[in-house]
């Protein structure tokens, strides 16, 4: 589509992403507030994110997060982008149809039919719950997030150039480290930072398939959510907001950059 | 993979090297497939077997809190034998006590609304932002991502503060003098409403803008050109393509939202009963593992047509996208 | 039938019978699914010969060359080249090398990675390989372009790079699929010469693919024409041309006039065809044998047929009609006359001279004639 841009269109838009950063935008500010009640504005004050730093529970719930959320993802992008590969280079085979319909469910399976059915099977074959088990039960979820990312950019995948690869006496094997590999990295550093964050961000499938002494920081969170909202909690929130978004924004600023720089190499080259 | 094998076997001797890698490869090629497959099977479908077969067992106070435990140390014929103790029980207890069937109800009936309103709310957006020059386009794509990036728990919190009775929105309208009393959102259906919208947001815009931004604008030029007012060639030409990523959408919020949990326990209060909230009371309160397992079954059974229609959806969109 | 032969006089192993064949199709057919691709199909290249795949789309010749590079394996029947069978040998062992019609250049490796690509993994040394890949440059000139990312080089550049690639190995056979199709006309006709520049100076064998008659007839020592998986015709440009082996080849390559009819008499070298208004032409038949009374076809290209508003007196053959169409493209003129049998008849006119005497308009009287040898006879 391409037209003038109306009123309603800007109007629309406005408001909509009125909609979804004014919360965010009022939990950070309140994150601020030198008043213990969230919603008072009382001056401005760093001292809850202090007070955060010496509360001894909350980092090691943090410190807990970023190892599951780094496990799991690397294990769940080698697993996710197989899938990928599978869903895409193999057309036929014997229950094609079971296997996609295993990577497109958990999409959408809410979560505590998972987190339920996951813990089930732990303690049916007897592992206990904990560190272990939820690394497991990330991996699972976002393994599927993995292999529709790196899938739709495998269907744009040129196959000439695996032809090309092996024509020129590449082995198969070869021919995936040196050529499919490093064209579609990208696609597959955006489904580990997707499948971090996804293991980042869960609660219920955690605090199913979690035991003690592998408190994540979504259940210390919530837990005290739950007793009500606290300025601690909203600076812990600010901080979590702010590694996500910073990490998201540099990513999505480089990829522009290259993308703008690629445009203009091929301007260039164009014209001779 | 057999047609492979015919033609080694009718090879000349002198493709015996050949042969060799390619047996490597075809070995590599099992193994692609195989993995993710025996991952998905063993955390993903039996899980669901396992939630069946206990749903049939008896409570007990004992852990496993069920009885007869699954047990794969008498091997598969133990496991096996241990379903003949199974019965319908906890499907029964749940058709008895009005509170599930409710629970079941109102929480297809919320999704429902919720999925409509989101509609209603994301369709302007994508709209707006298939129409905007081509050159902030990707920024506005990012903004509408960054926040499904940033954690669901925190943006569910973000809204207690507001809704609450002395929260932010009251404090305004108090102040503007829009209202004398503050008003009661937290705790009710409406705070359900409001958290569901705004979470599942990103999941509606993103598939919508996709199909509305393919459209071909032309399109709606000719049927001006042809005498269409405006607003008739949105309903005519505009709306019916956009219907794929309509029913994309729809799905994507429907199917969790049916299940959800964080919000209606954080902004829905003890009032409301959606099942999510059950399934997780009847789990961690009253440790009750037989019964929401049960829940859990028919949970799942209730979404079987949606999830297939997202499925079939999926398809649809990986074949155009070749 | 007098010689029709290539164009580098002294380069004609298909009409030796000891010469030795290099690449060889032997009924080969290649089925996907219920869809034959190619069907049962055999064909023999020479060693050094630049041998030309044409055809519409669909019709086999991609298929071809992909069997022959190891992408596809054929149904039934066996390729051999330089004596070797070529079943069950995968691709990267072929010796043979194929430029892709996308080019496929790898995108995250510069100029010279892509040319070095096919070398390494041979295993050439390391200061061979740079040698090989500077001397390739060279051959396409795009020595400063060598530390380059292929989205930095235009059309034309990207496809002498795939060109470079594709020969380092020095393969006993280069395979090109549709090389020119990504490029803008006038880059085209220039590419065509530099390719056949570089065959001669390369030596190798040649087997391109295209879709482009013009493009096979300028390039090409042989062209096979394929429809629907089979070989229709293999022969040189001029035969191709001058004699269309079908009614299917005639149309094919270049425009052309039929006129149907039956055969009315027949001597040793001549037929009279009587047409089916009555009116008859003389032609030569080139010895093929056809029965009194035959339906057969006369196909004559449309430069070979003279205008004239006037009978010509020596004419053997000569039908009248009226001018029906022209068409003046600048070099020639192309008129389309309407016979009194309601035949349309295509005759194109080389304007040799600025100003010509007696110009044709719309709705003028006009005549047509040939010589009998100006056409050939086709069975119907």
């Amino acid at each position: 589509m391409n037209t003038t841009w109306s009123r309603f269109n800007v109007t629309s838009i406005v408001l909509g992403f009125a909609f979804l950063y004014l919360p965010i935008v009022l939990l950070i500010v309140f994150s601020f507030n030198e008043s213990k009640l969230v919603t008072v504005w009382g001056g401005f004050s760093t001292k809850w994110y202090v007070s955060l730093f010496h509360n001894q529970g909350l980092m090691d719930a943090t410190w807990v997060t970023a190892r599951v959320g780094v496990i799991s993802a690397t294990v769940a992008t080698v697993l996710g982008t197989l899938a990928a590969l599978t869903l895409t280079r193999y057309t036929r085979f014997n229950g094609r149809v079971l296997f996609s319909g295993m990577v497109f469910a958990p999409l959408v399976m809410p979560e505590v039919i998972t987190g339920l059915s996951l813990l089930l099977l732990f303690v049916a074959v007897g592992l206990d719950r904990g560190f272990f088990t939820v690394t497991l039960a990330h991996i699972t979820l976002t393994m599927c997030f993995v292999a529709v990312v790196v899938q739709s950019r495998l269907v744009s995948f040129d196959r000439s150039l695996e032809e090309a690869a092996m024509d020129l006496g590449a082995t198969p094997a070869k021919t995936f480290f040196q050529i499919t590999l490093p064209v579609i990295l990208p696609a597959i550093v955006s489904g580990w930072m997707l499948a971090f964050t996804l293991s980042l961000d869960d609660l219920v499938i955690a605090s199913f398939t979690s035991g003690p002494g592998a408190t994540t920081l979504p259940m210390k969170i919530y837990s005290q959510v739950r007793l009500g909202v606290t300025p601690e909690i909203n600076a812990a929130c600010t901080i979590l907001i702010a590694v996500v978004a910073v990490g998201v924004i540099i990513a999505s600023i480089a990829n522009k950059r290259r993308e703008v720089q690629r445009q203009l190499d091929e301007q260039a080259a164009q014209r001779g | 993979m057999s047609n492979i094998a015919v033609a080694d076997a009718a090879a000349p001797p002198t493709a015996a090297k050949p042969f060799l890698t390619r047996l490597g490869a075809g070995f590599i090629n099992r193994l692609v497939i195989i993995v993710p497959y025996l991952w998905l099977l063993f955390f993903f479908l039996i899980p669901f077997v396992i939630v069946f077969k206990i749903s049939l067992s008896q409570t007990a106070i004992a852990m496993p809190p069920y009885t007869p435990v699954l047990d794969f140390s008498d091997g598969v014929s133990g496991f096996f034998a241990g379903f003949r103790d199974l019965n319908f029980d906890n499907y029964v207890w749940l058709t008895q006590d009005a509170l599930y069937f409710k629970a079941y109800i109102t929480s297809l009936i919320i999704a429902a609304i919720s999925t409509v309103l989101t509609l209603l709310v994301g369709y302007p957006i994508a709209y707006g932002m298939a129409r905007a020059p081509a050159t902030i386009r990707p920024t506005l794509l990012m903004l509408v991502i960054l926040p499904f990036w940033t954690s669901f728990l925190i943006r569910v919190y973000a809204w207690i503060g507001i809704l609450k009775p002395e929260g932010l929105l009251n404090q305004l309208l108090l102040s503007l003098h829009i209202i004398n009393q503050p008003l009661v959102i937290l705790n009710t259906y409406t705070a359900i409403f409001i958290g569901i919208v705004y979470s599942y947001l990103p999941f509606m815009v993103l598939p919508l803008y996709s199909s509305l931004e393919k459209m071909d604008y032309s399109l709606i030029e000719a049927a001006k050109d042809l005498g269409c007012p405006p607003t008739a060639a949105f309903w005519k030409i505009t709306f019916p393509l956009s219907l794929p990523g309509v029913i994309a959408g729809c799905l994507l919020v429907f199917i969790p939202a049916v299940g959800e949990f964080v919000i209606p326990d954080l902004l829905g209060g003890s009032q409301t009963l959606m099942i999510g909230k059950t399934l997780w009371n009847e789990f961690f309160a009253n440790r009750d593992w037989p019964v929401s397992s049960a829940v859990a079954v028919i949970l799942l059974l209730l979404l079987t047509v949606p999830i297939m229609l997202f499925q079939q959806a999926q398809a649809r969109a990986q074949e155009q996208g070749k | 039938m007098k010689s029709l032969g290539s164009i580098r006089r002294d380069f004609a192993p298909w009409n030796d019978p000891n010469a030795k064949p290099y690449i060889q199709f032997d009924n080969v057919t290649k089925k996907f699914g219920d869809f034959t691709a190619v069907n049962n199909l055999s064909l023999t290249i020479f060693e050094r010969e630049f041998f030309a795949l044409l055809g519409a789309s669909g019709c086999g010749k991609s298929t071809l060359l992909r069997m022959l590079a190891g992408f596809e394996e054929p149904t039934a029947g066996r390729i051999l080249l330089d004596g070797q069978d070529l079943r069950g040998i995968p691709p990267y062992r072929r010796p043979v090398n194929m430029m892709f019609q996308s080019y496929a250049l790898f995108p995250h490796m510069t100029v010279e990675n892509n040319i070095a690509f096919g070398l390494k993994q041979e295993g050439m040394p390391k200061p061979d390989i740079e040698k090989r890949v500077a001397e390739m440059l060279k051959l396409v000139k795009l020595e400063q372009f060598a530390k380059r990312k292929p989205h930095q080089l235009s059309g034309g550049q990207r496809q002498r790079v795939a060109l470079a690639r594709s020969v380092a190995k020095r393969p006993k056979v280069l395979l090109l699929d549709e090389p020119l199709g990504a490029l803008d006309k006038k880059l085209r006709e220039e590419t065509q010469f530099e390719l056949m520049d570089l065959q001669q100076e390369l030596g190798l064998t040649f087997v391109v693919v295209t879709h482009d008659q013009e493009e096979a007839m300028t390039m090409a020592d042989r062209i096979a024409i394929m429809d629907k998986g089979e070989v229709m015709q293999v022969a040189t440009p001029a035969e191709v041309y001058e004699a269309p082996a079908s009614r299917f080849v005639a149309h094919f390559v270049g425009n052309v006039n039929m006129f149907e009819g039956k055969v009315a008499e027949r001597s040793a070298n001549t037929t009279r065809i009587t047409g089916p208004s009555g009116a008859q032409i003389v032609v030569e038949n080139g010895g093929a044998a056809a029965a009194a009374n035959a339906d057969i076809v006369f196909a004559i290209r449309p430069e070979k047929i003279k205008v004239s508003s006037k009978k010509p007196a020596d004419a053997v053959n000569a039908l009248e009609g009226e001018v029906y169409d022209v068409a003046y493209l600048g070099d020639m003129t192309v008129y389309h006359i309407r016979l009194d049998d309601g035949q349309i008849v295509r005759a194109s006119a080389l304007n040799a001279a600025r100003v010509t005497e007696d110009p044709l308009t719309w709705n003028d009287r006009a005549w047509v004639s040939f010589r009998p040898d100006a056409g050939v006879v086709l069975a119907r």
